[in-house]
């Protein structure tokens, strides 16, 4: 890739033929494992900003003896300050919430689904939650107020652990990569040790000598650091369509999270080559440098 | 130039191999190192081209205690010294062109200069045909030229060369010397380790003469001739 003469013939090496391949691979790695962590980062952020302001209220289901069960419980919630609407969910919208799991052989009047009320409230002055629920179960018992945040904070929990696991991951592989150049390196210097014991001689700078490893390090993780690239962009494509074809009504739900990234996102990933191309770099000149502070 | 006082080295734990030496080396001098295999010739070239450290004494090098010269200077040190190796230590994916050219690309001077200064010198040793030759190919002789080139290329303040006719017939022999005389009348110290004794009597220069690590008397009489 970078075509410059070498003094040292590290190109010949059989210890550097394998070099950009697990680069490619740790770049692989780390690009899947940053492109989930942003996805789940993404999906949590638009859960919650879809969620917030928006609660549920579930009710029992009719026609076990408490016909106004609904009545009763718009006429509680819709003038308490704070609610901006209150809007029942007809019976054929709530069948088709469950039409996923169980089908359309069964009719509404089959099921015991639940009554449920989309409520809306104002988020910069909401009603106080516990108090409405605690009037809500008095007036129709059985309702249930659902703001959703138990759950989402589970997720976001979930999410937490997941990037916390994704990090971990990406630092050991890149610990991994730094040790395979160090070897690299170290099997470099005691290849060619005569003639890095010429070039010293003849009063080569210590940066001289390092310069050709780095640059030969920098070319060999580029190499493996792109083939790593498209190999991860392959594989979020092909998750992309698999995750397309799990929509249900239209694009509303998704059994897989969508893999829409941002323009940053897509930047962090092409990024990953260079990043690991300048450890590798960093690596071989430090590993090079140490050394020959041992030479006299 | 080149001073030494009391200087013994020895290889990891393992005995002396030089003793006590003492010499000093005025500037524009003309030395032959002599003395037996073993007598540790190579040992004190070593020392000068700072390819080892003393064990004890006191090396001194264009006035610079090589003890206490920071490591970062070292380097601009070494290039003032230009060093034939008895076994040459040409590198061997490299051109007989691109090995001269190394003391130069290492002192960073620009590639037109290179290749006028690296083509005349190698025009001069008789290797004008071989510039593209890998070393390799090159027979024991030629390769000794390479080497002898590579070390005088970068016109050095000080050069050292072990054995640097030893592969080469009697005239290219004395070819060598008159050129290390030339760079001698120029102002380059040299100290040619050398077995044959044709070549000290006939140029008549001072010898400095290693018995079982040790000058001789011989060393007063280098002293006094230097």
């Amino acid at each position: 890739m970078l075509r410059r003469r070498l003094d040292i013939p590290l190109n010949r090496d059989s210890s550097v033929r394998f070099l950009p391949w697990i680069i490619a691979l740790m770049v692989y790695l780390a690009g899947l494992a940053l492109a989930g962590t942003l996805v789940l980062q993404g999906t949590l952020q638009r859960w919650d900003a879809s969620l917030s302001g928006t609660l549920t209220v579930q009710l029992p289901p009719p026609g076990d003896g408490k016909p106004d069960a609904l009545a009763a419980a718009l006429a509680l919630l819709r003038p308490v300050r704070g609610v901006t609407s209150a809007e029942p969910l007809s019976p054929e919208a709530t069948r088709r919430l469950v039409e996923p799991w169980l089908g359309t052989a069964l009719t509404a009047a089959e099921l015991a689904l639940p009554q449920l009320i989309d409520l809306r409230i104002d988020p910069a002055a909401p009603p106080d939650l516990a108090a409405l629920q605690a009037r809500l179960a008095a007036a129709v018992p059985g309702a249930v107020l659902d703001d959703h945040r138990l759950w989402l904070d589970r997720l976001a929990g979930l999410v937490l652990s997941i990037e916390a696991t994704a990090l971990a991951i990406v630092l050991l592989i890149g610990g991994a990569a730094v040790l395979t150049v160090v070897f690299t390196t170290r099997a470099g210097l005691a290849v060619h040790h005569a003639v890095v014991e010429v070039l010293h001689l003849i009063g080569a700078r210590d940066g001289y000598i390092a310069g050709q490893f780095q640059r030969q390090a920098l070319d060999l993780a580029l190499r493996g650091g792109i083939i790593g690239l498209a190999l991860t962009l392959l594989t979020l494509l092909a998750i992309g369509r698999v995750s397309a074809a799990t929509a249900l009504f239209g694009e509303h739900v998704r059994l897989l999270p969508s893999l829409a990234l941002r323009p940053w996102h897509w930047l962090a990933l092409a990024l990953l080559p260079f990043a690991a191309a300048l450890i590798a770099m960093l690596t071989a000149r430090v590993t090079v440098l140490r050394a020959l502070k041992r030479m006299p | 130039m080149v001073r030494f006082e009391n200087v013994g080295m020895r290889y990891g734990a393992g005995p002396e191999v030089l003793r006590d030496i003492g010499m000093e080396l005025a500037a524009g001098s003309f030395h032959f190192l002599t003395g037996p295999s073993g007598a540790g010739k190579t040992s004190l070239l070593k020392l000068m081209y700072l390819a080892e450290r003393p064990s004890r004494g006191l090396i001194s090098l264009f006035g610079r205690d090589i003890a206490t010269t920071p490591r970062r200077e070292l380097p601009a040190l070494r290039r003032k010294i230009g060093v034939v190796f008895q076994d040459f230590r040409l590198i061997d994916h490299l051109s007989a062109f691109d090995n001269v050219a190394l003391p130069l690309r290492v002192a960073g001077l620009a590639e037109e200069q290179i290749r006028e200064h690296v083509s005349e010198l190698l025009r001069w040793v008789g290797l004008a045909e071989k510039l593209n030759a890998r070393p390799a190919t090159l027979s024991g002789g030629q390769q000794q030229r390479v080497a002898i080139a590579r070390a005088v290329i970068g016109r050095p303040s000080l050069l050292l060369a072990d054995e640097p006719t030893g592969n080469v017939d009697d005239e290219m022999a004395l070819r060598l010397l008159r050129l290390f005389e030339e760079m001698n009348k120029l102002g380059t110290t040299l100290v040619i380790a050398t077995h044959n004794e044709g070549l000290v009597t006939r140029f008549g220069h001072a010898r400095l003469h290693l018995e079982n690590g040790e000058l001789t008397q011989e060393r007063l009489r280098a002293q006094h001739a230097g």
